[in-house]
Parts: C-alpha cells; sequence; structure tokens
C-alpha cells in the first residue's frame, strides 16, 4: 500500500515537527498498558468459578507468562526487525504495531471466552509481544532526525508515554470489567475487544500523522555539527556492523544492569515497603506507593533524557550509576531508622533513573552509531531488556527466599538484596566509563559501501 | 506569500491543539487517576 511507504510519509514544506510527538505518544501510550496486564490476573483466575478460582481455572503462575511471553517477543521482534521498521519508515511499522497490538487483544478474548490459555498465549504474549517491539521503536529514529537539536527530549517524550499508559490503561481496564461483568460472568473478554478497538483507532492516527524530514532538513537555527565531537559521531554505523563494536555491547550492559536493578525491586515495592515498616505501612498506603512510583518512573523518562542533552549522555548514566549505588546501599539504612519518609525518597529517585535509563539509550546510541540505523540498532539493544526482565525478579526473589530459609528476619531479608543491586550498579558505571568513541573502520563510508554491506547480508 | 504563511500557521496551530489535546488528555487523566488513588491509599 503505496500510503504506507516510506516516500509518502516524507513531510511536506513548513510542516511542524511537533506533531511527531503525539504521533509517537498515539502509539507508546497504547502499548503501555502492558504495565498495567496484572489488573486482569486475578479476574482471569476466577473465569469459571466467578466468586473464587475452582480447580479448572487458570493459576496465577500460569497467568504470569502471558506478561512475560509478551516482554519476550517485545525484544526478539524489535531485535529481528529493527532494520525492516527502519528502511520500511515509520508509518508501515506503527500501521503493523496497530494490528498486531489490538490482533493480540481479540485472539485474546476468543481464548478468553473458549477459556483456552495457549489462545491467549499467542494472542496477546506473541502476536500482541510483536506489536509492543514494532510500536516501541518505530517513533524513535523519527523523532531523532526531526529533534537533531535534541534527541534526547524528543525521545524521552515518546518512551515517557509507553510509561503513562499503564495509567491510562489500569483505571479504564477496571471499569469496563465493572461495565461487562454480571454475577455469572466476569467480563474480561468483552474488555479486551473494546480495549483493542479503542487502542487500534488510538494507533491508527498516529500512524496517519507520521512524517519523515525531507532529506538534509534542519530545525531553523540549528547549525549541524561539521565534525563529529568525542562522543557524538556525525558519521554513521550500518545495523550489523554496530553489533562488532565494543560500544554496543557495553550500551547493552549498562541498559541491562540498569534495568536488572530496578525491574527487580519495582514487582517487589509493595511488598518490600510493608515488611520493611511494619505497622507504619498498610497494605493499602503500600499500592499508593507504588502508584506514586510509577509517576516518577514516568516522568524520570522525560526529565533525565532532556537533561542528558545538556550535561551528555555519558555523563547522565554516570549519575544514573552512581547515584543510583549510593540510594540502595542507603536503604536498608531507611528500615534501620524506621523513617518511611528518606525510604520514599530513595525509592522516588531510583525509580526515575530506572526510566531515565530506557529514555536516554536511544540518544546514546544515536551519539555512537548515527541516526541512519538508530531505530535498528535501538530494536537489538531491547533483547537487554528482555534478559533483564528474567534476571531481575529472579535474582529479587531468590535472594529473599535465601534470606528466609537461613532465618532472617523479613524486614531484613531484603537488605542483602539492595546491597546485590548496589553492587550491579558499581559495574554498570565501570561499562559507562569504558564508553569511547567507536573506530572510524566501523563507519559507513560511501553509499557503495553500504549497499555491498546490505547486499552481503541479504545474501546470508 | 504572506497570506499563505499565515493560513499554514494557522492550520498547524490547529493540528498542534489537536494532535497534543489527543494524547494530553487521556494521559493527564490517567496521571490524576494515580494521583488520587496514592492520596486515598495514604489517607
Amino acid at each position: 500500500m503505496s500510503f504506507l511507504s516510506r516516500e509518502r510519509t516524507i513531510a511536506a514544506p513548513g510542516y511542524s515537527r511537533w506533531l511527531i510527538p503525539p504521533a509517537a505518544l498515539c502509539v507508546h501510550l497504547c502499548i503501555g498498558q502492558a504495565y498495567a496486564f496484572s489488573v486482569f490476573n486475578l479476574p482471569m483466575s476466577k473465569l469459571l468459578g466467578i466468586s473464587q478460582s475452582t480447580p479448572d481455572d487458570w493459576k496465577l503462575t500460569e497467568l504470569g507468562w502471558i506478561f512475560s511471553i509478551a516482554i519476550f517477543c517485545l525484544g526478539a521482534s524489535a531485535a529481528v526487525l529493527g532494520r525492516w521498521v527502519e528502511e520500511g519508515g515509520p508509518r508501515r511499522a506503527m500501521f503493523t504495531s496497530a494490528l498486531c497490538w489490538a490482533g493480540g487483544f481479540f485472539v485474546s478474548a476468543i481464548g478468553v471466552y473458549l477459556h483456552n490459555l495457549w489462545i491467549v498465549y499467542l494472542g496477546y504474549g506473541v502476536i500482541g509481544g510483536i506489536g509492543l517491539g514494532l510500536g516501541y521503536i518505530s517513533p524513535v529514529s523519527t523523532l531523532i532526525r526531526w529533534f537533531p537539536d535534541r534527541p534526547g527530549m524528543a525521545t524521552g517524550m515518546a518512551i515517557m508515554g509507553f510509561g503513562g499508559g499503564a495509567f491510562i490503561a489500569s483505571p479504564l481496564s477496571v471499569w469496563l470489567m465493572s461495565q461487562f461483568s454480571t454475577p455469572t460472568h466476569i467480563g474480561v473478554a468483552e474488555t479486551f475487544i473494546v480495549m483493542g478497538i479503542v487502542y487500534l483507532c488510538f494507533m491508527m492516527v498516529g500512524a496517519a500523522i507520521v512524517r519523515l524530514p525531507p532529506p538534509d532538513w534542519a530545525p531553523e537555527g540549528y547549525v549541524r555539527p561539521a565534525q563529529s565531537t568525542r562522543l557524538v559521531t556525525t558519521e554513521n554505523v550500518f545495523v550489523y556492523e554496530a553489533l562488532r563494536t565494543p560500544q554496543f555491547w557495553l550500551i547493552w550492559w549498562i541498559l541491562c544492569l540498569n534495568v536488572t536493578a530496578g525491574i527487580g525491586v519495582l514487582g517487589q515495592a509493595s511488598a518490600m515497603s510493608q515488611e520493611m515498616f511494619k505497622g507504619q505501612i498498610t497494605a493499602v498506603a503500600a499500592s499508593g506507593l507504588v502508584g506514586l512510583f510509577s509517576l516518577f518512573n514516568m516522568g524520570g523518562r522525560f526529565f533525565w533524557s532532556s537533561t542528558s542533552d545538556y550535561i551528555g549522555r555519558k555523563n547522565t548514566y554516570f549519575i544514573f550509576f552512581a547515584l543510583g549505588a549510593v540510594l540502595y546501599a542507603i536503604v536498608p539504612y531507611t528500615g534501620s531508622i524506621h523513617s518511611v519518609a528518606l525510604f520514599v525518597v530513595c525509592y522516588a529517585v531510583i525509580f526515575s533513573m530506572y526510566g531515565g535509563g530506557f529514555a536516554t539509550v536511544p540518544a546514546y546510541l544515536r551519539d555512537m552509531f548515527g541516526t541512519r540505523y538508530v531505530g535498528a540498532i535501538h530494536g537489538m539493544l531491547l533483547t537487554a531488556w528482555s534478559m533483564a526482565g528474567i534476571f531481575g525478579p529472579v535474582l529479587v526473589n531468590y535472594i529473599r527466599e535465601y534470606n528466609i530459609t537461613h532465618g532472617v528476619a523479613a524486614a531484613q531479608a531484603y537488605n542483602i538484596t539492595m546491597y546485590v543491586m548496589a553492587g550491579l550498579l558499581v559495574i554498570g558505571f565501570i561499562c559507562n566509563a569504558l564508553i569511547k568513541a567507536v573506530d572510524a573502520r566501523h563507519y559507513i563510508k560511501t553509499p557503495e559501501r553500504d549497499t555491498a554491506s546490505q547486499a552481503a547480508v541479504a545474501g546470508e | 506569500m504572506a497570506s499563505d504563511r499565515e493560513r499554514m500557521a494557522t492550520s498547524n496551530g490547529l493540528k498542534l491543539i489537536l494532535a497534543w489535546g489527543f494524547v494530553g488528555i487521556p494521559l493527564v487523566w490517567g496521571v490524576a487517576q494515580t494521583l488520587v488513588n496514592a492520596i486515598k491509599a495514604f489517607h
């Protein structure tokens, strides 16, 4: 379809670049629903029993796999399809992402209706997960091209939307389920269908308004640097060539370690706060705290990525790792002095930096590898997220279990976890310190060489 | 020429309001809901 082609996406003269962030947000606010999927877990575990689970109902452990499969497919599809996204243009990628994401909800609705969990795994997990991956990376390089003067801020806006999507999806899902539920039926399937339709329309608006800037376009008053500076290149690296540079793998570990530390405690924040401050933080207050931390997670995506435009990407990650390590090490102390306020402040900053790590990394890649294949390279990098999604929770749960079985009190059981997380951030700090400019031999030298490398890859 | 530019600026302004409203209103609503729930939880 020519409407979707890259050529048809080139903006006419006078097109405002400030229309691109809303286009990106149309996609990211929808796919950010993934963070709120847990609101369906409990209702889906009682689809047959209605008021309580029966032996034939799905177990919570089985339902937990839906989110895990989706996040795995996000990383895998972003890595495999990154080059297709980059070369096909943002509209085709957003359109496909919308079809996959909404299709995932429709297929899942069938799975819920037939009470077949494998269909839900296929729907939300695999098909929806592919939509997640395509949607996540599709606007990134477009935003970087439109905002060469503020790439961190631009990508931060989109990735902030991913964090914010859960704030919309969570109350919306609960409200829809309440509308469709009766005393003899839980309205999960109907909710999935309505959400699929809403997300399809919303994402299509994004696909319709997204544009690529004309070649050699630059914002008014912006002078493109003629030469690379120490850590910001004006050259480009081909997508698969980036994998051969130490910089890619160092950034891979930077993202993986930052996310591992954050994701590990994200899922435990509620239980951890209640166990560390028994009698001070109730279960209801803990859920409020988690909501508050999620706001910092979202706000940090915009704040830190925008800050990185002024202080540099490397310095921003130095702050994440140095300040993060100190804050993780302080958390056990907050428990010992029973200071809820200090605990909340530490966690709020930690979660802002967790979100900031996601949002700043596309601009870091652009600085290292240039703008041409940044979306595809970003896609490859997201495998670090998939990996961290497994490492983080496993690490936290395993250390906690080990402590409890060895007689450590529940309130102190998280202390070692916090020190391990601080240690991970120290390793991240070292990886960041090792980052230098990419060696010139990796740059695309001429259009001929670019074509040759692509042909070689295609022939493999 | 000047009127063309003016027309384009007006049209861009309208598009910007619509586009940012389209994504901004749901986002602000979601954030407000979260804040209200967080405040409720603390009380």
